[in-house]
């Protein structure tokens, strides 16, 4: 691109050189490496969910322990059996002992039809799964799946399976991938993130509050504080856990465990609840939620605390009515950030003693209790496929309780930043 | 801070040797002035020079600078500002402040007059209050439809009438003004310069000005501040007399070459 017009003005030679094309080369370069960088990182996103997605779902081939057809009663099929006739094909392959372990349980008049017959599927058909495949193979390779149905599985349930379905979500935990589902571990979640949230947020911001507006003299002490807060937000997790259990499951023991207030969990009998794990995250987000609702308190413009202050406003009437209101967007996206980090962790969780089986749903703050990360790492070391299936289904639902819960917070920062 | 002998004092603000300092930086040097009830008093003087430091220590503004304190005494009707019993909350509600740049709370026209009355403890009628502060400010007649719109919205001199109905409705004596007219256009600088005119005869106006036309036209009394010696980054008043006197016929040289433009 050389434009002869501008040489001939110049009739001495000139002090500069012809570098305009090199420096666009330059700027090209550095673009072309940041177009790079984006398309890495949405590749890497576009991975994970697909893979996630096609572990989640896939056609599935079941073996059953007692096949169905032997169960007919009177040539009526199972499928077609009225309640009646349900009970008595438990009743004659259970035994005794367990046939009226499930009646105190849950007595069998207040039963309907399909739950029982869901029992008489669980407890004496029991479908295994014999082979399975991934939803891409499912959909590329039907031709082939399907002879090897037809060669060696005349007879057997074939199904497409979403792993990740209604059931799944509402069952709890069992040993079987088949009829395993993610309730108690989501349970779990939502009451560790509630407690966290309730811990960490009121007290994160009115601790910005105080290093914000109050503590403002540049003294060691403060700044002591302010450098211990930037690097408690490095420290890795796992140190929190030993923290945590150190402080809440050992030494708070009476008060985690609930003892104290006397509704102790029959179960537990230790500090290793949803509280102390609840407060362990918190100890960890807290750092997190100071540093960012500083940012965003010292974002409020200086002239709107002047105009404050001029008409005769206190510190405490200008922070509570002019600051915070201002600084309530910022604090939430703080928030958000935590909230993710939170729910996402597994180490420290680990060590405050998070159950890997519980049969009971957390009912408060005081239960045993299993969080998603912790379950999902549980069922991918087991060595079966199904394990990895179900804990793809589980991943997706971290990833929607995580977005769902974002979305909240999203929505009530929009709700604050359109106040005025 | 009791109310002594507000009808006989003729100064309602006094300094005495006052100096004013940044940590160990002497901002401004012993200034003496005095400013008179219902005038207009200036202040003008190149940049730098500390006319908004000694500004905002007539209000005890400067003391939210963590490292500011100051020396000597600025005496209220009678009663010393900086005594350990004065509350700094109270000096401002009494002395009120517009600043250089429109500052509207991000809040409704209403609940930009309303809120300060109302953290006062103000009793009475607040629709009345927040409609006469507005008469006051003559800005009534351009938002009395647009009440409950936010005062963001307006235009820049709109922002800063609307900042000097804000102070107005505290009821304070002493009106503050840094420079309120330095981010507006000439119209509404002659809004701004008219209204302080109307003010005058129920408040004390000091004004801080670069413009020293905006001084000549607008005030009764002038301070000239300058930085006291070469290489001594300190800034002092060194001529305080009635405007006229200060724009014709000053007795200090650099104030005459600094209000005819040989510099500054």
């Amino acid at each position: 691109m050389s434009q002869p017009e501008f040489n001939t003005i110049q009739e001495k030679p000139s002090d500069f050189t012809d570098n305009v094309q090199a420096r666009h080369r330059s700027g090209l370069i550095w673009t072309l490496l940041f177009q790079f960088s984006t398309i890495v990182g949405i590749v890497a996103l576009a991975t994970l969910l697909a893979t996630t997605i096609n572990q989640s779902s896939g056609i599935v081939i079941y073996e059953a322990k007692v096949d169905p057809s032997s169960l007919a009663v009177k040539g009526v099929p199972l499928e077609d059996q009225s309640k009646e006739q349900l009970m008595g094909v438990l009743q004659a392959n259970l035994s005794e002992g367990a046939y009226n372990k499930i009646n105190r349980e849950t007595p069998f008049e207040e039963q309907s039809r399909d739950d029982v017959y869901d029992l008489v599927i669980e407890r004496i058909v029991k479908y295994q799964v014999a082979e399975s495949w991934l939803l891409w193979e499912s959909l590329t390779n039907r031709s082939e799946i399907d002879q090897i149905i037809a060669q060696e599985y005349p007879n057997n349930l074939v199904r497409f399976v979403i792993w990740f379905n209604w059931d799944f979500l509402t069952s709890k935990q069992s040993s079987d991938p088949v009829i395993a589902g993610v309730r108690s571990a989501f349970l779990g979640s939502l009451w560790t993130i509630f407690i966290t949230v309730l811990f960490a947020f009121p007290i994160g911001v009115m601790a910005a509050i105080y290093l914000e507006e109050y503590a403002t003299t540049d003294n060691w002490f403060n700044r002591l504080i302010q450098t211990n807060i930037n690097n408690l937000a490095g420290v890795p997790s796992i140190i929190y856990g030993i923290l945590g259990l150190a402080i809440f499951v050992r030494a708070l023991q009476p008060i985690t465990s609930g003892s104290i207030f006397g509704t102790v969990d029959p179960t537990t009998a230790n500090g290793r609840t949803i509280l102390s794990a609840g407060l362990t995250l918190g100890l960890l987000v807290l750092p997190l939620i100071i540093i960012n609702s500083q940012e965003a308190i010292r974002a409020v413009p200086g002239s709107l605390r002047n105009a404050s202050y001029g008409i005769g406003a206190t510190k405490w009437q200008t922070v509570w009515s002019h600051v915070l209101p201002n600084a309530i967007p910022g604090i939430l996206t703080g928030t958000i950030l935590a909230i993710s980090r939170a729910i996402g962790e597994t180490a420290p969780l680990v060590v405050v003693g998070a159950s890997t089986v519980i049969l009971l749903d957390p009912d408060g703050p005081f239960s045993k209790f299993t969080t998603l990360p912790i379950q999902i790492y549980q069922w991918t070391t087991r060595p079966q496929d199904e394990f990895r299936f179900i804990a793809a289904a589980a991943i997706i639902t971290l990833l929607i309780l995580l977005l769902s819960l974002n979305a909240t917070a999203v929505l009530l920062r929009n709700r604050f930043s359109r106040r005025y | 801070m009791t109310k002594s002998n507000t009808d006989e004092t003729e100064y309602v603000l006094e300094t005495k040797d006052l100096n004013i300092f940044y940590g160990d930086f002497m901002a401004v040097t012993n200034v003496n002035m005095k400013v008179q009830r219902n005038k207009i008093t200036a202040i003008i003087g190149p940049s730098g020079c500390g006319k908004s430091t000694l500004l905002r220590a007539f209000n005890r503004m400067n003391e939210l600078v963590p490292s500011s304190r100051i020396e000597g005494e600025i005496i209220f009707q009678g009663q010393n500002l900086y005594a350990p019993e004065v509350d700094p909350v109270e000096v401002r509600h009494r002395i009120g402040m517009v600043f250089q740049k429109p500052n509207p709370f991000p809040k409704s026209i209403y609940d930009n007059i309303a809120w300060g009355a109302r953290i006062h403890g103000f009793k009475g009628d607040m629709d009345e209050l927040v409609v006469y502060s507005l008469k006051q400010a003559a800005l009534w007649d351009e938002v009395k439809d647009i009440l409950d719109q936010s005062g963001l919205a307006l235009s820049g001199g709109q922002q800063q009438r609307l900042c000097i109905a804000r102070a107005l409705a505290v009821q304070p004596e002493v009106i503050l003004m840094d420079e309120p007219a330095s981010a507006l256009d000439p119209i509404a600088t002659l809004k701004i310069e008219e209204l302080m005119q109307d003010l005058k005869k129920n408040y004390t106006i000091v004004i801080v000005t670069h413009n020293m036309q905006q001084a000549a036209r607008a005030s009764d009394y002038t301070a000239m501040m300058m930085l006291d010696k070469e290489g001594v980054r300190t800034g002092t008043v060194i001529e305080f007399d009635e405007t006229n006197v200060i724009f014709t016929r000053p007795k200090d040289k650099r104030t005459e070459d600094y209000v005819t433009g040989r510099f500054g």
